[in-house]
């Protein structure tokens, strides 16, 4: 059972209409894991979390769910996965404590006060536990989603980007909680659109068009995409930034405060443009290792100019 | 997985703090059948009485002196002086500041007394029928009840000789023929199909649309305990407008009951259920609460029109008759109409009652066709 992997489908697909929005979709979870869902918007990301956890049928494909089957006990899953939709999905007439109580309800928890009261010590808002959900800060609200998502103590965790209009300390503490939670044995697969959440994942799968392009342990994707890496420093960065994208074999400029991440999946045609810079002798140019950092600026960029070609 | 009583209580209990919470709909479910009570009850009336009336008088005979005093007596005549010709009488027609002009023509007495048939011409402004069909309705009685009072004892012979037959009318049900005791049992098919049509059909698609359905749907919740969690309220809230439209209808109107309850009960639940089956049924069309209610007004239009209920179902054309019978509020009108003013018991409306079960039948299966179990 520990080995087994907790999400295993194989061929997902969906269509609305004529459209496939997800498209023979593979993905293996492995227990305890954090797993990072990559991919621009309008990709299939939340398509494929909500075939995943029941609520839509594939089209095609099947696999299993903590072990169930995706299409016919969408029920058993619903009731050991917590889902955490892309908006606030709360009512935001209901107080917090009515909130979390009528979630408890949905789930027929047994002790419902303790553990309401529980989550509401935890969050930090016992004391207003009587305000409406509707009042609260972005981030507040974030907190209260995870917190009622949790009520049932699942042992999945489905985030649909978890932390969209979140301020970044709230983020930071959001992701402390879901290393935490990660630490002991819930499984935990996100979808986000930024950088700093990504490379806090064990795994990353990337995902445009439906299509899954990359999948692997986080430290494997740089290798993956194989991106040559240089870094610039020097006078005037700006300027030189600007001519640099102009220049063929150069596929990426990436601006880390003062210095240049300079890629290319072509060895060749990037290091010839570099020889003819580095003779200039204005800047210091070095090779660097590619990171997931500009894996991820190059996979997110990659994707919008699929995005171009499929509307000309 | 079974159905589970306790979640449809924990939806059922949210709903009504939703409910609680949003005053202006809760107001708007107490406050929308007082409002149109009063209203229709109190303000429209068909039988328009105390219409301002010139007379143009080229004679002033004691006949005439009669008739006119009899038009002052009917109530239906409000007489507002003199008009001093054709064009004067006109203006006052045109400009509003009279409804009736009755000219008496020169020597109509005399006329009278040689048999000449003298025309005593009344003209109406008849840009509203309604308004005036009632006064000219007793205008002819007041003429002739005039001529009786003149023509009495020696002048008996002078006096035109009588029809030769009489009509008795009998107005059954409604013997003062009040508009109010019309409208009034009506406008509770009115009430109840507006808001109920659009609080149903709001309430769903506001989870859709607020996102919060995709929360319900991840929860082990089963759709048949949210769709019964959030109808039942509105039966609820259908009883309490209910009972506050009889309470009302009953003392402020003096709307008599004379049926069966019975029959009343049966008829009024059947029709919040099919109001309520319509209402899930929009919802499950409508994309946003602003669809929603695009489309309730939509069902409502032709509840007040094509029912019956502001103008007499049989005088509509044929089309439109079969239009109005497809409408639940028709069905239900002629229920409350029956049982309230005619005293019928469950027999006298069962096919009434077998229409709009037919209705719920057609609008249940669309409805379950439409709706949509998971977000597919």
């Amino acid at each position: 059972m520990t080995d087994a992997p907790v999400i295993d489908v194989r061929g997902l697909t969906k269509r609305f209409g004529d459209k496939t929005v997800v498209d023979h979709f593979d993905i293996a979870v492995p227990r305890g894991a954090i797993y990072g869902f990559l991919g621009p918007n309008g990709s299939g990301k939340t398509t494929t979390i909500r075939m995943i956890c029941g609520l839509l049928t594939p089209d095609e494909g099947e696999g299993t769910c903590l072990g169930f089957d995706v299409r016919r006990d969408a029920a058993r899953i619903k009731e050991r996965v917590g889902y955490m939709t892309q908006k606030f999905s709360y009512y935001e007439d209901l107080s917090i404590r009515e909130n979390l109580d009528f979630v408890a309800r949905m789930y027929r928890l047994d002790r419902r006060r303790q553990r309401v009261d529980a989550a509401l010590d935890d969050l930090g808002l016992a004391d207003r536990q009587k305000q409406l959900a509707g009042s609260l800060s972005g981030g507040w609200k974030q907190r209260l989603a995870l917190a009622a998502c949790l009520l049932h103590e699942p042992d999945l965790l489905l985030l649909d980007e978890p932390t969209a209009g979140v301020d970044p300390k709230a983020r930071r503490d959001f992701w402390d909680e879901i290393r935490r939670l990660s630490a002991r044995g819930v499984t935990v697969l996100v979808s986000t659109h930024y950088m700093d959440e990504a490379i806090q994942c064990d795994f990353i799968t990337y995902i445009a068009y439906g299509r899954k392009l990359i999948d692997g342990p986080s430290a494997e994707i740089p290798a993956m995409v194989g991106l040559v890496t240089y870094r610039v420093s020097g006078p005037d960065i700006s300027k030189l930034e600007a001519e640099l994208q102009k220049e063929d074999g150069v596929e990426q400029v990436a601006r880390f405060g003062a210095v240049l991440h300079v890629s290319g999946t072509d060895r060749a045609r990037l290091e010839s443009v570099v020889e003819r810079y580095r003779a200039r002798g204005t800047h210091e140019w070095a090779e660097k290792k590619s990171e997931l950092e500009e894996a991820f600026i190059y996979l997110m960029a990659g994707a919008r100019d699929n995005f171009a070609r499929d509307a000309a | 997985m079974k159905f589970s009583f306790a979640r449809l209580f924990a939806v059922l209990a949210k709903e009504f703090i939703q409910m609680r919470r949003d005053r202006i709909t809760f107001g708007m479910m107490i406050g929308l059948p007082i409002a149109q009570l009063l209203l229709f009850g109190y303000i429209i009336n068909s039988d328009a009485r105390h219409l301002p009336t010139l007379i143009e008088l080229n004679d002033s005979g004691p006949l005439v002196r009669s008739i006119i005093s009899g038009m002052q007596i009917s109530e239906y005549f409000d007489i507002q002086g003199t008009a001093a010709g054709v064009d004067s009488g006109e203006q006052a027609l045109r400009d509003g500041s009279a409804s009736f002009v009755v000219v008496f023509p020169r020597d109509f007495e005399r006329d009278i007394v040689r048999g000449l048939k003298p025309t005593l011409l009344v003209t109406a402004d008849a840009s509203d029928p309604s308004a005036v069909g009632g006064a000219v309705g007793a205008l002819n009685g007041i003429v002739s009840r005039a001529m009786a009072e003149i023509f009495s004892g020696p002048l008996a012979r002078l006096a035109p000789s009588p029809p030769p037959f009489e009509v008795a009318v009998h107005k059954l049900y409604n013997p003062e023929g009040s508009t109010s005791t019309n409208i009034v049992p009506g406008l509770l098919a009115i009430i109840l199909s507006m808001t109920l049509v659009m609080m149903t059909a709001v309430a769903i698609v506001k989870e859709t649309e607020r996102g919060t359905m995709e929360m319900l749907i991840a929860t082990p919740v089963r759709p048949l305990e949210v769709m019964l969690g959030k109808i039942v309220p509105y039966v609820f809230v259908g009883y309490v407008q209910t009972v506050v439209f009889l309470l009302a209808g009953l003392t402020l109107f003096g709307v008599p009951f004379e049926g069966s309850w019975w029959a009343f009960f049966v008829g009024f639940n059947l029709f919040i259920v099919v109001n309520l089956a319509l209402g899930f049924l929009i919802s499950a069309a409508a994309r946003s609460q602003m669809q929603a209610m695009q489309l309730s007004m939509f069902t409502i239009l032709p509840s007040v029109l094509l029912s019956g209920f502001l103008f007499p179902f049989a005088a509509m054309p044929g089309w439109a008759q079969i239009i109005g019978s497809a409408v639940p509020a028709t069905h239900f009108l002629r229920v409350v109409r029956t049982v309230m003013l005619k005293g019928g018991d469950i027999g006298d409306v069962a096919g009434e009652m077998w229409a709009l079960v037919a209705i719920l039948i057609v609008i249940s299966v669309v409805a379950m066709l439409r709706y949509r179990q998971t977000l597919d």
